[in-house]
């Protein structure tokens, strides 16, 4: 895949970083970002109802986990439902089965979420661009398929009903979601963490590198097929990490967790926030929950067409995404109060 | 034996919808550079505006095999002309992502309108019967849906190998830039061929619609399987398309048949062994990697 995506990808070595007085403001940017991102975090529970905040947090490190491999390496996966749906099973079996904890049964999912990501990203990665997407999507669809028949394991299209969430002893029940939130979203910020440690890492760049030449970087010496593997991989740890929150959450898996909608409604997230920034996945996320959730309480039964339209317009028109469209306008605003002090 | 010879036929009436629509698909893709999310939804529109026409205007099976593609290349030029175009210049991602939101405001639109039940639509006169084949009865319905397309495969084949046109499609497809040289005018090549690929999917929707249920949904899984198709013959291949509908239609059958509750999944299965064995596709050129 070319890379004309357009968004505002930090570049490895911008001639700022050797300048005292832009560093000075990049990082009183990045503390002041800190700062709201951790009061969203504390805060919303408070302003939304706690089970849409969880799913907010769900789909927001849902679709970081997408935007790690779209924004930063290139590659758009349409079958992401995979790894969040096989964790979701997989968490709620764990936790239905073994009576552990719940952090421990939605560890136990991301980590069959990775498992499951292996031969999927060995293929998926064999092709690039928007074959990458068609493959990813097809083997999504065919997990969906096992999900449907296995119906001894999976419950078939009736679902896993009961998914207990038990916290050493404890059992939160559905009217205590504003305390599971508080303990699951430790989780979600230790996904985002991860994301952003990927990112700012030498393995990172060399990502990132991929991206924007995959011939030159192959060139260099770089086995590009491998890191790409990896970052499927990992990426899929996070996916996994979030759908096991969400399954438990909600108590209850369905075999919506591995339709293709969802593989498209986390992409529609990431690009309406913006991709390649990481923080607009969370912004798309939560705009996405709040309308859906919004609709669906008035009673409108063609969700599709409005988010379909977001879509369709985001794409059209906005293709920087809300993130990227303020990050766009606070750098240009940087710059020129710069060159008018400087 | 006869077992046999019944899923046979099964899965190339089966393949005789994925290879049309397939072929739609795989012209799209080589004169725009578009891969048509929506596809699956320009096949359940084919069929539901078989059932509509039925149902309104008492138009039956045979004349709306003439209409409704007629109606799906005027859909898919407005769509073209509307949506597609403004994008062709940028990432091909944006097409995708493009006609996958078009693709949910439409089946949710069919949905509002017609529910989820589905629309009836029966066999045409003509074709309800069996037809014997030795010691085998085959549905002629089965039977011509599999002649159909097959004949209007190679109809788009000749056309596209053999004719000026044709020759001016290809020249634009697969090499734009010189054919821009040559005086050809690229642009106004491609806003009929997407139309022409949509109609072709909107066809396989009419051939469905006796065949399979008429709903919203119909085109959702199918729109998967065609990519598998795609994946397997090679995108930017005609014949890859066809070839691989027909293929994957069988495997479908034969796993139905033998396989029983897990035969979705050998679709995808192939899919993989093709990806291992050639990454490009049966018919693809390695530069389409």
């Amino acid at each position: 895949m070319s890379t004309d995506l357009e968004t505002p990808i930090p570049t490895k070595f911008d001639v700022s970083d050797f300048d005292p007085q832009a560093r000075r403001a990049r990082s009183i940017r990045r503390i002041l970002l800190g700062v709201v991102a951790l009061v969203a975090v504390i805060g919303l529970p408070w302003w939304v109802y706690p089970p849409i905040a969880v799913d907010i947090a769900a789909w927001a490190l849902f679709a970081i986990s997408v935007d790690l491999l779209l924004g930063f390496v290139g590659l758009l996966s349409f079958g992401h439902a995979a790894f969040w749906g096989v964790s979701a099973y997989s968490a709620g079996l764990i936790a239905q089965n073994l009576g552990v904890p719940f952090p421990v049964a939605i560890i136990g999912g991301a980590i069959a979420a990775m498992i499951i990501a292996v031969p999927i990203g060995y293929l998926a990665v064999k092709r690039a661009g928007i074959y990458f997407a068609m493959v990813t999507l097809a083997f999504a669809q065919m997990i969906w398929f096992v999900a449907n028949q296995w119906n001894d394991v999976t419950g078939g299209e009736n679902g896993l009903q009961g998914v207990p969430k038990s916290f050493f002893g404890i059992e939160l029940i559905e009217t205590e979601a504003f305390y599971f939130y508080y303990v699951a979203v430790i989780l979600i910020v230790l996904g985002a963490w991860l994301a952003w440690r990927i990112v700012n890492s030498p393995f990172g760049r060399v990502l990132v590198a991929i991206r924007d030449n995959p011939s030159r970087t192959r060139a260099l010496g770089y086995d590009v097929e491998r890191y790409k593997l990896i970052a499927f991989v990992l990426s899929a740890g996070i996916a996994g990490i979030a759908g096991g929150v969400f399954a438990i959450s909600h108590g209850f898996v369905s075999l919506q967790e591995l339709d293709w909608s969802t593989s498209g409604k986390v992409v529609l997230m990431t690009v309406l926030g913006g991709m390649g920034t990481l923080w607009g996945g969370p912004i798309g996320a939560a705009v996405i929950v709040l309308l859906e959730d919004r609709l669906a309480t008035s009673g409108f039964d063609g969700i599709g067409i409005i988010t379909g339209s977001i879509f369709i317009l985001c794409v059209l028109l906005f293709r920087r995404g809300i993130w990227g469209t303020a990050k766009n306008l606070i750098d240009k605003a940087t710059a020129a109060f710069a060159k008018r002090k400087g | 034996m006869e077992a046999f010879l019944q899923y046979t036929v099964q899965g190339l009436a089966a393949g005789g919808f994925y290879a049309l629509a397939a072929l739609g698909l795989a012209v799209i893709f080589g004169a725009l550079g578009v891969v048509n999310f929506a596809h699956g939804s320009f096949y359940m529109l084919g069929a539901v505006t078989a059932a509509v026409l039925l149902d309104v205007l008492d138009i039956h099976f045979w004349a709306s095999l003439v209409i409704v593609p007629i109606l799906m290349f005027i859909f898919g030029v407005i769509v073209e002309l509307l949506l597609v175009q403004w994008l062709l210049k940028l990432d091909i991602l944006y097409n995708f992502l493009l006609t996958f939101g078009l693709s949910l405001v439409l089946v949710d639109l069919v949905k509002r309108q017609y529910g989820v039940s589905g629309l009836p639509y029966e066999q045409p006169a003509g074709l309800d019967g069996l037809i014997r084949l030795g010691s085998v009865e085959i549905p002629a319905y089965q039977l011509f849906v599999f002649l159909f397309s097959l004949a209007v495969c190679l109809i788009v084949w000749l056309v596209l190998a053999k004719t000026r046109v044709g020759m001016i499609v290809r020249a634009a497809t697969e090499e734009p830039e010189r054919a821009r040289a040559l005086g050809i005018n690229v642009s106004a090549w491609v806003t009929p061929v997407f139309g022409f690929g949509v109609a072709l999917a909107g066809l396989a929707g009419v051939l469905a619609a006796p065949f399979r249920a008429v709903t919203a949904t119909m085109g959702s899984n199918f729109v998967i399987i065609l990519f598998a198709i795609v994946v397997i013959g090679g995108l930017g291949s005609v014949l890859g398309a066809v070839v691989a509908g027909f293929l994957v239609g069988l495997v479908e059958a034969y796993g139905q048949g033998y396989a029983g509750t897990f035969s979705q999944v050998l679709i995808f299965v192939l899919m993989a062994v093709v990806i291992m064995v050639r990454p490009a596709g049966l018919f693809g050129r390695k530069e389409a990697v």
